[in-house]
């Protein structure tokens, strides 16, 4: 039978150290959605998440009290948006409808974001797929939780500069058009190489074609724990060390698959993955920076970061493998720097830079994540950030991600709120060395030869 | 069958078991163990019980404990022991 000691280390946890589920994902396949016009289709697609969603708030919350562990989000993913709006979409404002729609039903769900306003074009785009990107300044701005990403590289197909460019400038609109709130927008926006079908986190979450027609995935968390558990090891060899986070990692997991997997039974809907992933809030205690000054860095960003970081992110995908049956999604270490408050310290202290973060992103999940540049950034850079964060996944065989905001007339030396989860954010400097003749040049990067590994 | 946990974290006084046990007898609350421990001053109690005759479901017992705890300046929780059992347990 479970011990006392047992019984208290896992509600310290809970109570101490912000142990929480950070997400209940549904992923919502809307393939079955395309009507014969647009309003058919959006009622089609109104109607199927409605249905398919309509209990999971409330079970979350009851598995929450069942178990006396938070359930922080209840989301949902849907079907790339390009994908199912291709045939009844024939301007920028139809996908705009149908965003809105996504956004609608998000409200009647109760859940506070939606992902899949996306579009998939590792190598080339339909019109489809340029129209939905297009569409995406307007989408987020008149809607709440819509959340939309674009897949523009992958290991196999090399990178999209095409639809890299056009982002690049896309980015900028969306900026301004919500200029009210510190360019908001871009924070539920974000680009990808080698992006996961199965991804439960916000903005990049989108139900792949490769899914079900519905299924649940869980991202788990806890930072706080991993720096709790790091504290009792303080000048211990690195065995001990990556032994205490392994052992973390896999606890903190284990809670994972047993929500999940109680999720899956009480809704009726098949388990798909875990995802593995420290994921930082902006709460004292709850910091990815916190636990590299625990593994001995004076501030995220000094030179060892990246090693140290290499280790965390292994060590907790080895230990989280075996707590669960299915692993997926994005399984890492995030480093949004507005998202984390001893990541948002180091920039102000001067310790962290774009460039060391574009470093660490080369050993961790995702990429530059929630990185507040100044509101002049030209569009051009913007594309040079993302071509390159896109060139280290295509290489490396992972998933990168850029989701910066340049806020709209604020430069460096200022600070961008963005709200809630969400964070704020320092202005980073960004490299004004141009590379405009660079991205104006039509076409794909070709996809990398997988051989003389150097 | 399924035990729940019930945990009692706070300043330890005068009555705080007999109020729980007094709690759980009335609602045909069976109780299988008891342990307690002081951690940095603080009363821990744990109790393993078994609420298959219980008349309510958890989460009303699970709030009318809370409740309890709240009168008595202490921190009550109820929780299905799977938690335990797959963090601790491979």
């Amino acid at each position: 039978m479970i011990g006392i000691n047992e019984v208290i280390e896992t509600n310290e946890m809970i109570r101490h150290m912000n142990l929480d589920v950070r997400t209940i994902t549904m992923g919502i396949s809307l393939l079955d959605c395309v009507g014969k016009d647009l309003s058919d289709t959006c009622d089609k697609i109104y109607k199927k998440i409605t249905e398919s969603a309509k209990d999971l708030v409330e079970t979350g919350e009851e598995i929450s009290k069942t178990y006396g562990i938070p359930i922080v989000n209840k989301r949902i993913s849907v079907t790339p948006i390009a994908l199912v709006g291709g045939s009844v979409c024939e301007s920028e404002d139809d996908f705009v409808k149908i965003a809105q729609t996504l956004d609608e039903a998000a409200i009647a769900c109760k859940v506070n974001f939606i992902g899949g306003y996306s579009a998939i074009v590792s190598k080339s785009m339909t019109k489809a797929d340029e129209l939905l990107i297009r569409s995406i300044p307007k989408a987020l701005s008149v809607t709440g939780r819509v959340c939309s990403s674009v897949n523009a590289g992958s290991t196999k197909t090399g990178i999209n500069m095409d639809a890299v460019r056009l982002i690049g400038e896309m980015i900028k609109e969306t900026a301004y058009l919500t200029r009210e709130n510190d360019s908001c927008g871009c924070s539920k926006f974000v680009v990808f190489c080698n992006a996961p079908d199965d991804n439960p986190f916000m903005a990049g979450a989108f139900h792949g074609v490769s899914e079900a027609d519905r299924v649940i995935n869980v991202g788990v968390s806890g930072p706080g724990v991993v720096k709790s558990a790091l504290e009792a090891v303080r000048g211990e060899s690195f065995e001990v060390l990556c032994e205490t986070i392994k052992k973390t990692a896999f606890k903190i997991t284990r809670v994972g698959q047993l929500v999940a997997k109680e999720a899956s039974e009480r809704l009726g809907v098949p388990f798909g993955i875990i995802d593995l992933s420290l994921a930082p809030t902006p709460a004292v205690g709850d910091s990815v920076g916190e636990i590299l000054e625990e593994i001995g860095l004076e501030f995220a960003g000094a030179p060892g970061t990246t090693a140290a970081l290499a280790l965390l992110n292994d060590q907790v995908k080895k230990g989280g493998v075996m707590a669960s049956s299915y692993v997926g999604g994005l399984s890492g270490a995030f480093i949004p720097v507005s998202e984390d408050q001893r990541m948002i310290d180091a920039v102000a202290a001067g310790a962290l830079s774009l460039e060391k973060l574009e470093a660490m992103t080369c050993v961790c999940s995702v990429g530059l994540d929630m990185i507040a540049i100044p509101g002049d950034t030209k569009a051009t850079t913007i594309a040079g950030i993302i071509a390159d964060e896109m060139a280290l996944g295509m290489v490396n065989q992972k998933t990168t991600a850029v989701r910066v905001i340049p806020v709209y007339g604020k430069g460096v030396g200022e600070q961008a709120e963005f709200g809630g989860l969400l964070g704020y954010a320092p202005i980073m400097p960004v490299n004004s060395f141009s590379c405009d003749a660079f991205v104006q040049r039509a076409g794909r990067i070709p996809a990398p030869i997988h051989s003389f590994k150097n | 069958m399924k035990k729940t946990i019930i945990t009692v974290v706070g300043k330890d006084r005068v009555g705080i078991i007999a109020k729980v046990c007094v709690y759980l007898s009335q609602n045909n609350i069976n109780i299988l163990d008891i342990a307690q421990t002081i951690v940095d001053g603080y009363f821990n109690m744990m109790m393993v019980v078994d609420t298959a005759g219980a008349s309510k479901n958890h989460d009303m017992i699970a709030d009318e404990l809370s409740d309890i705890g709240k009168e008595l300046g202490v921190q009550i929780l109820a929780q299905q022991e799977d938690i335990f059992n797959m963090m601790h347990r491979v």
